[in-house]
Order: C-alpha cells, then structure tokens, then sequence
C-alpha cells in the first residue's frame, strides 16, 4: 500500500529483512526444543542443539577387558579392542587417568606408572601392552577425547511415553478436552439463538452479563468450586476429583466465550430467512435446528478449536479439579512436575514438552482460518 | 483406552440428555399451550405465552452453568475474604490487613503492575510491526503462520522451550542454552538468567509476549486491511512519506482495535500463572498474584481467606475493563 512510493527497492529490501529476523526469533525456540528432542542424550548434554550437524566433543572414559583376557604375542602381554565397541567415532586424544585425557595423540604410546604401554588409533583400536604378565581382576581405564557424528534418535520419546508416564497423561488430556469441547457447545448455541433472535424482558442485560462474564478471572472461581465440590462429595460419599466435575467445570468457564461469539455470529444472519421461517410457521425451535445451526457452523467450529486448545493447554483447572496423583495427571501437570524433578535432564524434558505441544500445533496448522476468524469475533475474551 | 470410551460415552450421554432437555421440554410447552388448529382468540393467546416461556427453556441450563461456575463463586470469593483459614470464622478486614503488611503480596502486586506495564505494549507493538510488515511482501502469510504458531502452545510447554534458551552451564564449559551461548561468543560471562533478581521478571515476560504476539498481530492485522483506501491514495498523493502515512493516517484509524488487544492482553496479564509456576514457582522475586492465590489455596492445607482475598484484588483490577466492554458492548447493541 505505502511502497507505491518511487524509493521501493531499498525499502523492500529492509522490510524482507526485518520479517526475517522476527520470523527467526519467533521460531528458534521451538525449533531448538524440536531439535534436542531428537538427539542422543549424551550430546545434548555437552553441546548446542545448533551444533546438531557437526560431530561432537566429549570426554568419555572405557575400561579394557581384565587381564585375563592378555593373549601372548611376540613375547608381549597384549589386551586388544575397541573404545566404541565397534560404533562410529574419531579418538583425537586419551590418556590413563582423569585428569588428563588428553595427554596424548591418537596413535602416540603413552606409557603407565606400571609399565604398560597404551596406544589408541583414531578409530578406537586400543593396544595395551606389557612385557610381564599383567595382574588383578579389572582391567585399565582409559580416557579418552572423541569426536562422535551427529547421531538422531527417537530413544527420548520411547522413554518419556513408557517410563515417564507421558502416554498415560495424553489419555488423560484427551478424555478432558473432547467432552469438555463438545458439552458446551450444545448449552450456547441455544442460549446464543436466545439471545439473538428471541423477544423477551431482560435481554439486555443478560448480553451485559455474559460479556461482563467474559472477564472474569478464573481465580475467582477457584477457591469457592473447590468447597463446593468438597461438600457434594461428602455428602454423596464420592471423590471430588473426578472427570465429570472437570468437564462441568471447563463447560462453565467456557459459556461466556461461547455465548458471546455464537450470538454475535447468529445475530448476523439474515433476517429475511428467519422472518419467512416464523411467517410459515416454524417454531422457534425447528428454525433454530433446521436453520440457525447449520448455518452458524464456522462460528461453531471457531469456538471449538478454541475451548480445545484452551482445555488442552490448561493447568489450572487441572490442578485443582482432578488431583495431582500419578495416574490423574494431564499433560500439562506431568511436564510441571518433570520441570521439577528431571531439570536438568534436557532429553526428557524436550521430548514431553514437543508430546504436548504435538497436537495443538496440528491443530493450529489444520485450522487456522477458523482460529483467526473466531479471534476477530472475539477478541473481547481475555484468553 | 478404556477410560477414553468411557469419556466418549459419557460425552454422547451428556450431548443426548442435553438435546433431549431442549427436545422434551419444548415438546411440552407446545402440548400444554397448544396454537395451532385453535381457534383465534385462544391460539394467539397460547402463542403469546409460549413466545414467553420459550427464550427460558433456552437459557436455562446456560443460565445455570454460568451462575454455578461464575456468578456464584464471585459472590462467595467476596464473602470468603472477609472469614478465615476454613472460611467459617470472621474476621472482618483481618485478611487485606494482613495482605498490606505482608511482603510477598508486595512484590506480586509490584511484579504484576511491571508486567502490566511491559507485556502487553510490547505483544502490541511487535504485532503491529509484523502486521504492517507483512502485507506488503508476497510471503507475508508464511510469517504470520509462523509468529502466530506459538498461540497454540501451552504456558508449560512454552516455558520448557525457553527455559532451555536460558539455560545455564558454569562458565568455562560448553552452553547448550542459546542465550548464554550467544553471550559467551561475544565474549561475556554465562549468567544464570531466572535466578537474576529483577532482570528474571523480564526473561519471563518474554514467554508471555512470544506467545501474545500473534494475537495482536491477527487483529490488528485486519484492522490495517479495513483502513479505507481513499484515504491513503489522499496522503500519498500529498506526497506524505511511507512513516508519516503509518503513523498520522493508520494507526489513527486502528486506534479502536489497539484497545481491544491491549485490554485483551492485559486481562491475561492479571492471570498469568503456569509461566511463573514453571519456571521459578515465585522464587528468586518473581512472585505475581495468580501464583501467590495459588500458593495460598493449598499452603499449610489451605487457607481459603487468604486465597479469597488475592482473588478479590486480581478482580478489581479486571473491573475497570469489564466495566469498559459492557458499555462498549452496550453502545453497539444501540447501533443495531
């Protein structure tokens, strides 16, 4: 629009090259946590996920097999092998001790307080030998400096999804968000048509209320709910934390949205079509069933997506309506406590982060249009 | 897997017994008012009736969701602050004396109004750099998608991804956190970014504005393409310059639309929470008041005043806004 302007070339080109740089910010992130995810263990640990396609550094230790195993050759004692047990690596130094393992070259002899001799190729083939026969029950360690090639793996995932507990917490968000999506769509989508097409006193106002509702902290919800479910609990002699109270519970924070976008979409149909309806006959009812719910379907799936991502990415709600048992935990719960409890362990923690995000991200991609028109009509909502 | 059947069965249970409620109970209004083949005075009279009744039947279970799970409990978050720990005994203003004199609430209200300050200007400014950026390159829409993706991913899940963007190794050993990484190529010291008092709230309202960015950028983005024409051919043919016309002509006009995401933004702002709770828990003075509410609930088996009473003032500070957006509301009621 502006760029019509004569002075479009170098401006074109500082415009391509400030969005570049935003986009790059804006996806490094996850595309680091992406990355990580897929890298062996011992490499995240020791080198950025930006260095993922060059060959790693790292001081690693291997002990030789015991003396038992020295064959006779040439009148010297010999252990032969390989520090990488015959997978792929470049030794660039080692050393017999701690401290030092990068005392020597790869292919230099480095000589032990014993007397034994050490070498180590670049390929991993160790050499130790001795004149006497070697003693003892364990054999040498060496130290050594390698450099290992990029190597991927989906080790992480298979982990986080049987030992961490990320395949049960999956279960458990989905049998949180589908209903909690679906129940409160039906509740809405009457009162919207209510609210948009019906003659009666205090219309007005409740349309305020609800968009007066639309603000309402979460928090002020909480502490009375929790109360609340605790006393029908102990008088029905069940728990408190359950699904079906989770589910009424994101129902009900989820109307004001629901209402308000449904009736803002409803409100905008032609009236004609409604009008003839009523001049022919049709109960409100049938126009809303026959007429008004197939027709609003883009408002309907614009609130959908939105109640989906929002009850899947919930916490909150979570955490306090269901419990923070093992086999009760969301997805959300679960990587909190991983955060807590496996912080430094980055090939964890990034692969049941990408599991959660895996399926509100395929969401968002399958469906933007809907997200963005649904942010258009509703962008009162605070989130 | 089973207990996904079970969520699906009560799911189709739960839609059926709702659709049976609005099938039933308007099946009964027409038995009992009965209008058509009536005669007239009694048909429009029982048509008069129905028209009253039916706008209730509709409502009802969203009217009783609503007052369950909103109105209620606000009424008895108000009521809640002024008992105690089990929220029998009063106390009268025993729990706001407390909460002025105590000194994490400071620092969360402190924390809350420097995010209040700083997150939802920046979310605003960036999206309205990338909207305005963006419709003027053919791949505009590639970018946006991509700015807007993080909108789809949770608190927690963003909060691991730039948890590990600070991440922090002992200097002299190799960083795997970008961010230090990047300092350390340029010669500076690694530094521990969330435990860094004061400079931590900042590292993570960045998560915040990394995902508010796209929202901003969505609606302002259409609010830029709903700017009449006519009146940026005027300017360009007056001869103003590219910033002039963006900053005299166009944001003038989205003035509107820059409210509406400011006001957005920072409602979310007063409840941010998983983000403070994944990365420090409030520790290292980055407290903020959805968190200490939180705390409270469960601290010391709960006390519910307290918890009540952080509630209250997280609410107050949204009463402005709702206030706001109902007269807004109201207004374009009128208009229709």
């Amino acid at each position: 629009m502006i760029g019509s302007s004569a002075r479009r070339t170098p401006l074109t080109f500082v415009v391509h090259l400030s969005v570049l740089l935003l986009v790059v910010l804006w996806t490094l992130p996850t595309a680091g946590l992406l990355i990580s995810s897929l890298r062996d263990k011992d490499q995240i640990a020791v080198s950025g996920w930006w260095t993922a396609l060059a060959p790693s550094h790292q001081n690693a230790v291997y002990r030789a097999p015991p003396p038992d195993a020295q064959v006779e050759e040439n009148g010297r004692h010999v252990i032969r092998g390989n520090v990488f047990d015959g997978g792929n690596g470049t030794v660039s130094a080692f050393g017999p001790s701690v401290q030092t393992p990068d005392e020597f070259k790869a292919g230099e002899t480095a000589t032990l307080s014993n007397g034994v001799a050490m070498t180590v190729a670049e390929n991993g083939d160790f050499t130790i030998s001795s004149t006497e026969p070697m003693k003892g029950r364990r054999g040498e360690r060496i130290f050594y400096t390698s450099s290992v090639p990029p190597q991927f793996t989906l080790d992480n995932y298979r982990e986080v999804l049987s030992a961490q507990g990320l395949g049960r917490s999956f279960i458990n968000s989905l049998t949180v968000a589908i209903p909690s999506t679906v129940i409160p769509i039906l509740i809405a989508a009457f009162a919207a048509y209510a609210l948009a097409w019906m003659k009666f006193p205090g219309r007005a106002i409740l349309i305020a209320l609800v968009v007066g509702l639309l603000v309402v902290p979460l928090q002020m919800s909480l502490i009375p709910l929790l109360r609340l479910y605790n006393d029908i609990g102990a008088q029905f002699g069940v728990t408190p934390k359950g699904y079906v109270g989770i589910w009424l519970a994101h129902t009900g924070f989820g109307l004001p949205l629901a209402i308000y976008l449904l009736r803002n979409y409803i409100a905008g149909l032609p009236k004609e079509i409604i009008e003839s309806a009523r001049v022919d006959g049709a109960s409100d009812f049938d126009i809303f069933v026959k007429i008004v719910l197939p027709l609003s379907f883009p408002a309907l799936a614009s609130f959908a997506i939105f109640q989906f991502l929002w009850t899947w990415n919930d916490l909150l709600v979570a955490l306090v309506f269901l419990g923070s048992r093992d086999d009760q935990l969301v997805l959300t719960g679960r990587l909190v406590n991983l955060l807590g409890s496996r912080g430094g362990n980055w090939e964890i923690l990034t692969a049941s982060a990408f599991i959660t995000i895996i399926v509100p991200l395929i969401v968002f991609f399958s469906l933007q249009r809907f997200l963005v028109r649904g942010l258009l009509a509703g962008s009162v909502k605070g989130g | 897997m089973q207990q996904l059947l079970f969520a699906l069965f009560t799911m189709i249970v739960g839609v059926a017994a709702c659709a049976a409620y609005f099938i039933v109970s308007n099946w009964i209004l027409d038995r009992i008012f009965p209008s058509k083949s009536r005669s007239g005075a009694v048909a429009s009279r029982n048509l008069r009736i129905t028209n009253m009744i039916r706008p209730w039947l509709f409502l009802a279970p969203a009217l009783l969701a609503l007052t369950v799970y909103l109105l209620y409990p606000v009424i008895e978050s108000a009521w809640l602050s002024f008992h105690g720990k089990d929220g029998r005994q009063f106390v009268g203003l025993g729990n706001y004396r407390w909460m002025i004199n105590d000194g994490e609430f400071r620092q969360s209200i402190l924390n809350n109004f420097l995010w209040l300050l700083i997150v939802p200007a920046a979310a605003t400014f960036f999206g309205l750099i990338v909207a305005a950026l963006t419709d003027r390159i053919w791949w505009g829409n590639i970018a946006k998608s991509l700015i807007f993706m993080p909108m789809a991913i949770s608190f927690v899940g963003a909060s691991v991804i730039w948890k590990f963007v600070y991440d922090y190794r002992a200097e002299g050993t190799e960083q795997i956190g970008i961010l230090n990484a990047i300092v350390t190529w340029f010669g500076g010291a690694p530094e521990a970014w969330i435990t860094l008092p004061f400079w931590n709230n900042i590292f993570l309202m960045v998560i915040l504005i990394w995902i508010q960015t796209g929202f901003a950028m969505v609606i302002l983005s259409a609010a830029l393409r709903g700017i009449p024409e006519e009146t940026i051919e005027a300017a360009v043919i007056d001869g103003a310059s590219g910033l002039q016309i963006f900053f005299k002509i166009m944001i003038p006009q989205i003035w509107g639309t820059i409210a509406v995401v400011w006001t957005t933004i920072t409602i979310l702002v007063l409840k941010v929470f998983d983000i403070v709770l994944a990365m420090t828990n409030g520790q290292w003075n980055t407290q903020v008041l959805a968190n200490l509410m939180f705390n409270w609930m469960f601290r010391g088996g709960g006390d519910f005043g307290r918890g009540a009473t952080i509630a209250m003032i997280i609410m107050m500070l949204v009463i402005p806004i709702m206030i706001w957006n109902i007269r807004n509301a109201a207004k374009e009621m009128e208009g229709r």
